[in-house]
């Protein structure tokens, strides 16, 4: 279909404006814009239709099983969409009057309080914009915690499992810090022996995702504990896969000094098509002196916000952070209450299922129960009929799912992570589990319709190379080398379907 | 509660498939030791009319832009937010999708992000925009990381009369990066080239933005020179509805454009979900922070787009990333692509002169009221400072008892400026609104 800008005629405009009858405001000639940026010309009927081919030719949550394992893509409830647009909240200035402002810091106290007993730690700054942004706070936190007790040219190093997301990695380098990469057991677990030799006077900390990647809870984390602990280093706990374990285990009550939520996953925030998110984090006492300014704190009956804290690391975000975002978690906390723990609960159940279904025909690096997700691998595919987890993943599309996590974690060859959430019914994984069967026989009786899959989406398999090795990232108007079809093609069926 | 869709019968039916008696097996993965044993001390779960009316109360206890007159500004602004927007994102479609790793799933969401990036470019005169950043603070460390790596120099100079939350999301950021941070004062609420070569000589970037944090035009084309001429990265940080009248960064010789886009497309939401924008010359492409999204074709050759480039990201180059960032804002620049595509050159360009106008027509009202302007001789945008005779905060009390809220008090983060209020006056404000304000901050 074409771009909007393809669609664009000289002289059309959507938007009216005001235009007051005053005296026009003075620019110096030099600062003065020469020539007008290309933005579209459209009227509004175009930009509506626009728009909503477009909306039609996204996969969300909505329109279907979503199974992208770490991502969490559980259901977005609606009344939350209503929520945060009222207009207390969607129109409130960042920097109104706290007296004029207490509906919002209430909400955030709130949440703040509710993340607390969540994860069993005591003090919480909710402005941190994404899980790597909390990754990223929580590491600054362990410099500041250091340098303070004047450690911090000693311990200079942070221990990460070969399991962890990238986003760790990066994170540790983002905050100047040395990766120590340490190995996975054959159980799935951290290996303790590895993990021995790498833990020392010069270790500032741990990551771990507990479950980790592979779906599995660490069943030595109380070891990894001790070890860590003896060492005088801190534990830091990458919420992602916290969707496990609401109201079954706290991660404060198994060691870790420090934890980021991801809103956007285990508290339902939708994500977008790529964002927002949210990331708070939850601290130990010894660490609330260094958190971001401002907190949020309650004086009696009122609440307001504090900037007294001469040892923060300042700030990581503007304002209180995503605000929006508060407002639908704790909308959808408030709707479970204390039965947070049965959604964790089916959250695990569901993928206990869907793996129960799928370990005979594909394989199971692991032989073990699951947390939120499992870990399959493809390899036996690719060998017996050269398919790989990448024609799985785009034939399961044919089947109007959209594919798990493939090719992570990276200790799993031909990969396949599935996260199904809590909030599918059986019949979706059923059917989930059906496809994924009867694709595991088309490999071997007809491979060609894998290796050719997608077949019934709106473009087939895209040159990911050839993107990244001419990178074209902008339209160039006149200048723009129309590719075959510029032309727009009418819409079939399925693709207004959204399918 | 009803967001699960389980019934008794198909739990039975699961745990005898899967070969355990109970949930609780399931969960014996878990040591005994690190077991909570109890239930969350949580308030009990709220039907959703409870919920509803929870919140509404909790709501109403703001006072929002709707229930006073508000020039408040100093980087999240009152101005108009289409219809179309709230069209567009309430399609479930772009509201509930992931990151779109799978590009033949995430054909419209892959687009949309490819038509904002070309809106940014052509904004910003920029060849590269990522698919965005956390907000407008986040894209400024962004830009410093980028900075560092491309010229080895580990100092960056940030203009004074940058905004004082870009600079302390800065300041935080910078140890990790290994960078020093050097401030440059205002001078009469613009910054000196001169002074900002001076303390360029050996930086990486140099941030000022335009217009500044005090409303103030900045001389941007040369100090975009002053920063070049000391080998440092220019890099402009601008307000994107001030795009169809002010020129552009890459028109000035900067190399790197960033800024707060809430002022197109989003609402004020008490500081956020909002997005960060950020581009770059074509030379940066490879050090970019964030997803791309790039045209390609597919199988027939016919056109579609994908994320690319990701060998510069985290999931790919892990330790050696150019960022660690991973979800965006991708559906809040969405909302920005769908504002700008609504206004269109010629509605972004009227926008920009209403609120020049506007801001004009209040500079001489206020003045006409024996007002003094705190930097009387600066051309401004939509924004400008002004003394109230007394301390701001209790000039914005008086107001706000009067209905409308005046403004940001200045000496919040300026030393000297303790009767200064910082005005902002959008496209939504207007000439009986600014009579109002002159009557009350005059009296």
């Amino acid at each position: 279909m074409k771009l909007v800008y393809e669609e664009s005629q000289p002289g059309r405009r959507a938007s009216s404006l005001p235009q007051p009858d005053l005296p026009a405001g003075e620019v110096p000639d030099a600062l003065r814009r020469s020539s007008p940026p290309r933005l579209p010309e459209i009227s509004e009927p175009e930009l509506v239709r626009h728009f909503t081919a477009l909306a039609d030719r996204t996969f969300g949550i909505d329109t279907g099983f979503y199974p992208l394992g770490s991502c969490t893509m559980k259901h977005n409830p609606r009344v939350n969409e209503r929520v945060v647009n009222l207009p207390g909240f969607r129109d409130l200035h960042p920097l109104q009057e706290e007296d004029a402002s207490q509906g919002a810091l209430e909400l955030m106290w709130r949440l703040q309080e509710i993340l607390a007993e969540v994860v069993g730690l005591p003090a919480v700054s909710l402005q941190p914009a994404a899980g790597s942004q909390g990754e990223l706070t929580g590491l600054l936190l362990m410099r500041a915690y250091f340098a303070d007790r004047g450690e911090g040219d000693l311990r200079r190093q942070i221990v990460i499992p070969d399991t962890a997301h990238g986003t760790n990695p990066a994170s540790v380098t983002m905050a100047g810090y040395q990766l120590v990469d340490v190995k996975t057991d054959p159980r799935g677990n951290v290996d303790l022996e590895d993990l021995r030799g790498k833990v020392g006077p010069q270790t500032a900390g741990l990551m771990l995702t507990n479950p980790s990647t592979l779906g599995l809870f660490d069943e030595g984390i109380e070891e990894i504990t001790r070890i860590f602990h003896e060492a005088g280093a801190l534990m830091y706990y990458d919420g992602a896969n916290l969707n496990a374990i609401c109201g079954i285990s706290r991660p404060g009550d198994f060691g870790f000094d420090i934890v980021h939520f991801n809103l956007h996953k285990t508290f339902s925030q939708p994500h977008g098509g790529g964002g927002p998110g949210g990331g708070p984090i939850a601290v130990r006492e010894r660490l609330e002196p260094y958190l971001p300014v401002p907190a949020v704190v309650r004086d009696g009956d009122t609440f307001r916000l504090d900037y007294g804290r001469p040892k923060t690391i300042g700030k990581v975000r503007g304002f209180c952070g995503p605000f929006g975002v508060f407002v639908r978690s704790y909308a959808y906390i408030r709707s479970y209450g204390p039965a947070l723990r049965e959604m964790s609960e089916v959250a695990v159940l569901n993928a206990n299922y869907l793996l129960a279904r799928l370990k005979d025909t594909y394989e199971a690096p692991f032989d073990r129960l699951c947390m939120h997700e499992f870990v399959l691998s493809g390899r036996g595919l690719k060998r017996e009929h050269g398919v790989t987890t990448l024609d799985v993943a785009k034939r399961l599309m044919d089947y109007r799912f959209h594919p798990p996590t493939i090719y992570f974690p990276l200790i799993v060859p031909e990969a396949l992570m599935i996260e199904p959430t809590e909030t599918e019914a059986k019949e979706t994984l059923d059917a989930f589990a059906d496809a994924m069967l009867e694709i595991a026989r088309e490999a071997g009786e007809r491979p060609e319709l894998l290796k050719e899959a997608p077949h019934v989406r709106p473009v087939k398999r895209l040159d990911e190379v050839r993107a990244a090795k001419q990178p074209i990232v902008r339209y160039r108007f006149d200048g723009h080398q129309d590719p075959q079809d510029v032309a727009r093609e009418p819409r079939p069926l399925e693709a207004q379907k959204g399918v | 509660m009803s967001f699960l869709s389980l019934t008794e019968r198909d739990r039975e039916q699961m745990l005898e498939t899967i070969g355990v008696g109970s949930i609780d097996e399931l969960f014996e993965q878990i040591p005994e030791g690190v077991r909570l044993g109890r239930a969350l001390d949580l308030e009990p779960a709220l039907s959703e009319p409870e919920l509803v009316a929870h919140l509404t109360e909790l709501a109403s206890r703001n006072v929002d832009t709707g229930r006073e007159v508000s020039f408040l500004g100093a980087g999240i602004y009152d101005h108009y937010v289409p219809a179309v927007v709230d069209a567009v994102l309430a399609r479930g479609e772009f509201l509930t999708a992931y990151t779109p790793y799978q590009p033949e799933m995430s054909q419209g969401v892959l687009q949309a992000i490819f038509e904002y990036q070309t809106a940014i470019c052509e904004l910003t005169s920029m060849d590269v925009s990522n698919a965005s950043g956390y907000d407008g603070t986040t894209v400024a460390a962004d830009a410093c990381y980028l900075a560092r790596q491309a010229t080895g120099r580990s100092t960056v100079v940030l203009a004074e009369a940058l905004n004082p939350q870009v600079r302390q999301v800065v300041k935080t950021y910078a140890p990790g990066f290994g960078l020093d941070v050097v401030e440059v004062p205002h001078r009469d609420g613009t910054t000196d080239p001169d002074e900002l070569r001076a303390a360029a000589g050996d930086a990486a970037c140099v941030i000022f933005q335009q217009p500044n944090f005090f409303g103030c035009l900045e001389p941007a084309p040369d100090l975009a020179a002053a920063a070049n001429d000391a080998g440092a990265l220019p890099v402009a940080h601008v307000d994107p509805v001030s795009l169809g009248v002010l020129e552009a960064p890459g028109a000035y010789g900067c190399s790197i454009a960033i800024g707060e886009g809430q002022s197109a497309g989003n609402f004020q939401s008490y500081g956020g979900p909002h997005y960060g924008f950020f581009a770059a010359r074509s030379e940066f492409i490879r050090r970019m922070p964030g997803r791309i999204s790039g045209e390609t074709v597919d199988s027939d050759g016919k056109r579609g787009f994908v994320l690319t480039l990701q060998t510069r990201e985290q999931h790919i180059r892990r330790e050696k990333a150019t960022s660690n960032i991973t979800t965006n804002q991708t559906l809040l620049a969405l909302a920005g692509l769908v504002h700008l595509s609504w206004l269109g050159p010629q509605g972004l360009r009227e926008l920009g002169e209403t609120c020049l106008a506007l801001s004009r027509y209040a500079k001489d009202r206020l003045a006409d009221a024996g007002l003094e302007l705190v930097f009387p001789d600066k051309a401004t945008f939509k924004e400008f400072a002004v003394r109230v005779g007394r301390p701001a905060k209790s000039a914005i009390g008086d107001a706000r008892a009067a209905g409308i809220n005046p403004g940001y008090a200045l000496g919040r983060d300026y030393a000297g400026l303790d009767d200064a209020l910082l005005v902002a006056v959008t496209e939504k404000r207007t000439t009986a609104e600014i009579d109002r304000l002159i009557e009350v901050l005059a009296a």
